[in-house]
């Protein structure tokens, strides 16, 4: 089972985001960088897969700046083989279906039995880019995945994914693309004998041109701004409960007129 | 013409709310562009939709059947739906940010050779330029986005766009749809649905929320309150109940679970981390109840109690159905 775990290293979620005073993005600054939460249950399931049908691989897929390198060092330490990392300057802040050309065009060289993404990345939370992959692949795909099975002849896949309300059982053919949701594993801890194997193991570094991508935006940003500030409202302290229920609840059809 | 177009999502029969949603932001679109509305519905249950979709502003109702599109499927959702918009060339294409736009539009978008302006809350035009205005980092900041291509492609985050009467012709028109056999798709084998008829969280027009200060998987007093708002209201949990095993992780809100804009959130026990308060931020209205008078979660609420939740809630829970008996 060879897996491509396309991974993305976001900003941490502590982070305590502050738009440019110009609007043209946001403060990078002190920003602490982890792997995107959802990649790293991708990372996990892959690892999984292989110590179940002990062969095959598990190849870690980043676009991403220099900073990306720790991200794909650290999913090597987890376990994973070896890495490929697309780094180009064209491609820094590039829109979901860039990126997804990107991947698609890494992977086809690569090849692979099932391709991993994390159903979103929590910092431009977008959501795109597995299902546009799997679209330029011309591969089925299964969002939102929170159980996998892959049958003992590895031609298929029974999955259980996340719809509204609910779950849905599918049955797909392999290979394709998987994206992964809470509640798919947990993810293991990098060991320290873990660490030091990473640090030996290969990350290929491409470009834009190695993979004959000329990058052509879809999508830009015109203007970043925070929130409306919200401002802490009325606080009902040292009084009986059955008190401050009635005067909140009250409030709440007469004066916030919610309900 | 359409020149614009929205995608109406059917579920369990019905027409969802967040159609009529598109439908009003779609129909201004429309008028400020000088074009008509289209909407394109799936499945041969879908045409008795038509003049639902002509009171809120659908000149035109775009029908799809085909044996394949009577469940959703991925694949041949989007290739039908990339048909219409290759056929009747709208300048806009709005799907709803709902579990299965947020499927349908990704795949949708790459096969037109475009992206999708995710998740707006907000549509205007800079000339006839789509800029949809959207939340990033979970709410912790906002960014406007325009989309070069054609159709501009945007979702909506359901249950913030205004629903208007605007009526219209909402004409029928009926389209044919062979799926393109060299395509693989998967199959679906089962649908295990809550049949409690529980609105999605990012659906939700009132959110009970609980986190660690619950102390234990008992939400009783949540779901009571919930039922007693009736059925748009639902029950979200924080970071810290679902990691602890009390809450499914469906139900977490926050950066890394779902992003919520109800019309009231009521957050019980919830201390209020960076990634609790970016994912709730912008509910319309906040009600906290926590123990901790400290707690970051009171600096964004707009009513705070500051007492023991198993002691409040029940007050509250009782006040609420007397107010809402009446």
């Amino acid at each position: 089972m060879k897996s491509l775990v396309c991974l993305k290293q976001v900003p941490d979620t502590e982070t305590q985001i502050k738009v440019k005073p110009d609007g043209t993005g946001i403060v990078t600054d002190g920003i602490k960088y982890v792997i995107n939460p959802y990649d790293e249950f991708s990372v996990e399931e892959a690892l999984r897969l292989k110590e179940k049908f002990k062969a095959g691989e598990v190849v870690i897929l980043t676009v991403g700046p220099d900073r990306c390198t720790e991200a794909i060092r650290t999913a090597l330490a987890m376990g994973a083989d070896r890495g490929i990392h697309v780094n180009d300057e064209s491609l820094n802040d590039a829109d979901p279906y860039s990126i997804a050309q990107v991947l698609a065009a890494a992977a086809s060289q690569e090849g692979y039995d099932l391709i991993f993404c994390g159903h979103r990345a929590i910092d431009d939370d977008f959501g795109e880019v597995g299902a546009m992959l799997a679209e330029l692949l011309q591969l089925p795909q299964v969002t939102l995945v929170t159980k996998l099975e892959i049958a003992d002849d590895t031609q298929s896949a029974v999955v259980e994914r996340d719809v509204e309300g609910g779950k849905e059982v599918i049955e797909v053919p392999l290979p394709c693309v998987l994206t992964s949701q809470k509640g798919l594993n947990e993810p293991r801890y990098a060991s320290l004998p873990g660490i030091m194997k990473a640090k030996k193991k290969k990350i290929d570094k491409k470009t834009a041109a190695d993979l004959g991508i000329t990058s052509e935006r879809k999508l830009a940003p015109t203007e970043y701004t925070m929130p409306p500030e919200r401002k802490a409202g009325k606080k009902y302290e040292d009084m009986e409960p059955a008190e401050a229920a009635k005067i909140v609840v009250e409030a709440l059809r007469s004066e916030a007129k919610v309900i | 013409m359409s020149k614009v177009m929205i995608y109406g999502e059917i579920k369990g029969g019905k027409l969802k709310k967040t159609a009529f949603e598109l439908a009003g932001a779609g129909r201004k679109l429309a008028d400020e562009l000088g074009g008509d509305l289209g909407a394109v519905v799936m499945g041969s249950q879908a045409e008795q939709f038509a003049s639902e979709l002509g009171k809120y502003g659908v000149d035109t109702v775009f029908v799809v059947e085909s044996p394949e599109l009577e469940a959703y499927n991925s694949e041949y959702f989007a290739q039908a739906l990339a048909q219409v918009a290759k056929d009747k060339q709208p300048e806009i294409l709005l799907i709803s940010h709902s579990m299965q736009g947020k499927d349908l539009a990704p795949r949708t978008a790459a096969k037109l050779g475009v992206a999708t302006i995710a998740d707006c809350i907000s549509f205007r035009l800079d000339g006839n330029k789509l800029v949809g205005k959207r939340p990033m980092y979970a709410g912790k900041c906002y960014a406007e986005w325009v989309a070069n291509g054609s159709p501009q492609m945007a979702s909506a985050r359901p249950n913030v766009l205004k629903i208007e009467e605007s009526p219209k012709a909402g004409a029928v028109e009926k389209i044919a749809f062979t799926p393109d056999a060299g395509r693989k798709t998967y199959v679906t084998k089962d649908l295990v649905l809550d049949t409690s008829g529980k609105v999605d969280l990012t659906e939700a027009e009132i959110i009970v929320s609980g986190g660690r200060g619950m102390g234990g998987p008992d939400y009783a007093l949540l779901e009571e309150m919930a039922g007693i708002f009736g059925p748009t209201a639902t029950v979200g949990a924080s970071r810290a109940a679902v990691d602890a095993g009390w809450r499914s992780h469906s139900d977490q809100v926050g950066q890394t679970g779902k992003t919520v804009t109800p019309n009231l959130y009521v957050a019980c026990g919830i201390s209020g981390s960076i990634q609790h308060l970016a994912g709730m931020g912008s509910s319309k209205v906040i009600v906290a109840i926590n123990k901790d008078t400290e707690a970051p979660i009171f600096t964004k609420a707009d009513y705070g109690i500051v007492g023991d939740l198993f002691k409040v809630v029940p007050e509250f829970n009782k006040e609420l159905k007397v107010l809402l008996a009446e």
